[in-house]
């Protein structure tokens, strides 16, 4: 009987985060829950994958249903809770659909935020993980691989992740539309609440070059400036720092704005026209709103941002349009190499290949065997079938022969690689992973 | 009779053209960069036209407006090519190769002009007089082009009203650096073409300076450009006020280049040329 691909997962749809919280694991609890996998008989391979979002195990068995219910005492065992109340939260998809799945998940289409970078590479570490622990075998590897490159190709011919999704990360994509790269610019804090340090940690992250905090307590300015290695100045400073820098993160708790137009006005012709970013995140607002008005100076309320983010939600809606069909069509290349992946298929298309070089070598060589007789020409052909019968028998007899074994998988794609098979069919594989 | 190099430079224009507005709508990179390489094709062809006409005159092929346009085509494409290198904007093509073919089809669909050349313009000076002037030329086009793209991003920056435009145009700071780069270029280019081409004067005509319209507005557009680029040295103008200023600048050197060789009498009108009038 042939193995099914099986997928048995929760994610922030289906479960509450207090039941997810409880099934996540760390590394360590992979490599348990991988452990289990490898005794389980009725498993042949398996991953397993936990993000803040999602608990996924992917496996391989004969006997689905059996190995649904251990897997799913297990998932219960690992989060101490009762078997009854986590499968009403579990989904549970069979072949092609479990394909599907994982590749939608890999490209984060299937994501809480749509688009969010990080779950390939949580993808990717569970697949690591899965291929020291060895748990992975045929299958599971060119399953995965396949994900990555539907990712890749969902990440490169959609826009789905190009636009953010989050205050701070809509902040720093305007700011490179303005100063295109980031580097080496300078950064005024004004205030400190918590978006704001997150806003600067992401602006840190893009490659700012140097810090000023500001506040009203100067204990607090330096108390922040230390968490980003930053220099602590004082209020009456910020008149002077303003020739500088390039970019201002307001978000005090002021009843009055911080930052007047003329102050921002007086210090543009010293600055030489400079562009100066505002991004004030503060309500009420920190920055008078004529500033705005001002050449090459550009303020960013928070409405403002909101405003950028749900565009860019509405954006990510209609590539994931275009990113679903990828989707699909990687879906219906991977059912078509599953279905190779049987004993049967395999012999036909290795006599195919066969057939086929036997009839271009022919042709190839017409031009010699013009002087032979029809009978003689009938002769050569059937020398060159037999040839070819007696070279094939024996990998025939033997994929026939382990045809009813465990490793069966194994060695069928052995033989299709050795043979090149999936080449000559009209299916290409793209990427390079594939040949590894 | 329609020179086959000239018509072959038209067509690959005109299909770049295609492909960069392809590219503008669908942001596929392999459109792009093979309408890079049509356009690069029809630039080469573009060049042996030039060649054979340069070989054929016996002088610089700017005798009447539409040579005049053609070059001036060139130029815009030469440079935009070399920027292309340094800058690797996709998008920057989309904007300048209709703008050159634009160009070519105007210079295309002008009459033919017949008759011998006169000797007087058959002087090394006006080759590098027109050659470097109509590079200068050239390097304002990107300016002004580039102007444009800087105020729709700007625009759309400063209203927080982001079209389809705000993903496809590069940063404010890109645009502007380019607009800059090409004004620093260009401007040596103009300055010099002027000097070579009142030192041609004296050569054929006995005199710098005669007062012709073209002269005067040509000085006119350098003063522009001179305040441009002084505004921009010194105080330093950017962003919007200097797009703006180059876009006003761009269209005063068009006025010097048309207005100035079409309807104005004088020396350099195209009418006076004798190569049987524009």
């Amino acid at each position: 009987m042939k193995a099914q691909i099986v997928n048995i997962g929760m994610n922030h749809e289906t479960a509450p985060v207090e039941l997810r919280e409880c099934i996540a694991a760390d590394a360590g609890g992979t490599r348990k829950i991988l452990d289990a996998l490898r005794e389980f008989p009725c498993v042949k391979e398996g991953l397993f994958l936990s993000t803040c979002n999602r608990v996924e195990i992917l496996f391989t068995s004969e006997e689905v249903e059996d190995a649904k219910k251990e897997i799913i005492a297990l998932l219960s065992d690992l989060g101490q809770v009762k078997d009854s109340a986590v499968s009403d939260c579990f989904y549970s998809l069979e072949g092609l659909e479990a394909v599907k799945h994982i590749f939608r998940v890999a490209s984060s289409l299937d994501s809480m935020v749509v688009g969010e970078p990080q779950i390939l590479g949580q993808i990717k570490q569970a697949y690591q993980l899965a291929t020291q622990e060895k748990t992975s075998g045929v299958i599971v590897n060119r399953l995965m691989h396949r994900a990555f490159h539907v990712a890749k190709r969902v990440r490169t011919e959609t826009g789905i992740c190009e636009s953010a999704v989050s205050i701070s990360y809509a902040a720093v994509e305007l700011a490179k539309k303005i100063f295109h790269s980031l580097e080496g610019k300078e950064v005024l804090l004004i205030g400190a609440g918590e978006m704001a340090e997150l806003a600067a940690r992401h602006l840190v992250n893009n490659g700012v070059s140097s810090m000023m905090v500001a506040n009203r307590t100067f204990e607090r300015a330096v108390e922040v400036a230390e968490n980003f290695d930053a220099k602590p100045v004082s209020f009456e400073e910020i008149d002077r720092e303003l020739l500088k820098v390039d970019i201002v993160v307001c978000s005090t708790g002021s009843r009055e704005p911080v930052i007047y137009f003329e102050q921002v006005k007086k210090s543009l012709r010293k600055r030489r026209n400079r562009p100066l970013f505002f991004i004030d995140i503060a309500v009420p607002r920190d920055v008078e709103s004529r500033v705005n008005d001002l050449a090459n100076v550009y303020v960013y309320d928070i409405d403002d941002l909101k405003g950028v983010i749900a565009l860019n939600v509405e954006q990510r809606k209609k590539e994931a349009v275009r990113a679903e069909r990828i989707v699909q069509e990687e879906v219906l290349k991977f059912g078509h190499w599953l279905n190779t992946l049987s004993v049967v298929p395999t012999i036909v298309e290795l006599r195919k290949k066969a057939d086929a070089i036997i009839q271009a070598e022919l042709k190839k060589s017409s031009s010699l065997m013009e002087h032979l007789t029809d009978g003689q020409r009938e002769d050569v052909e059937v020398l060159a079938r037999s040839i070819a019968e007696k070279v094939l028998n024996d990998p025939i007899l033997f994929l026939k022969g382990r045809a009813e074994r465990a490793t069966v998988d194994t060695y069928l794609d052995i033989a299709r690689r050795l043979f090149n098979l999936d080449r000559n069919h009209g299916v290409k594989y793209g990427s390079k992973s594939d040949d590894t | 009779m329609r020179d086959p190099w000239f018509f072959l430079a038209l067509v690959f224009d005109l299909f770049a053209t295609g492909g960069y507005i392809v590219y503008l709508v669908k942001q596929e990179k392999w459109v792009s960069r093979s309408s890079c390489v049509l356009l690069f094709a029809g630039f080469i062809f573009h060049t042996v036209f030039l060649c054979k006409q340069y070989v054929v005159l016996g002088t610089a092929p700017v005798l009447d407006l539409k040579m005049a346009l053609s070059f001036f085509s060139w130029c815009i494409i030469l440079v935009f090519l070399v920027f292309h290198l340094k800058f690797r904007i996709m998008v920057l093509g989309s904007f300048v190769a209709p703008f050159a073919a634009f160009l070519m089809i105007i210079s295309s669909a002008m009459p033919l002009a017949a008759g011998p050349v006169k000797p007087i313009f058959k002087s090394i000076w006006l080759t590098v007089h027109v050659t470097t002037i109509f590079l200068g030329n050239g390097l304002f086009a990107i300016t002004f082009v580039v102007a444009v793209m800087y105020l729709i991003q700007e625009h759309q920056i400063k209203q927080k009203r982001f079209g389809s435009f705000y993903t496809r145009l590069p940063s404010l700071a890109t645009l502007d650096n380019i607009n800059h780069y090409a004004l620093i270029c260009g401007f040596p280019f103009l300055t010099l073409g002027m000097i070579t081409g009142s030192i041609y004067a004296q050569v054929a005509l006995g005199s710098y300076w005669q007062w012709d319209p073209k002269e005067v507005w040509s000085l006119v557009t350098w003063l522009f450009y001179a305040a441009l680029l002084h505004e921009r040295l010194t105080v330093g103008w950017r962003g919007r006020r200097a797009a703006l200023m180059s876009i006003l600048c761009f269209c005063i050197l068009l006025f010097t280049f048309l207005g100035a060789s079409l309807w104005a009498k004088g020396y350099h009108s195209f009418s006076t040329m004798g190569t049987g009038g524009a």
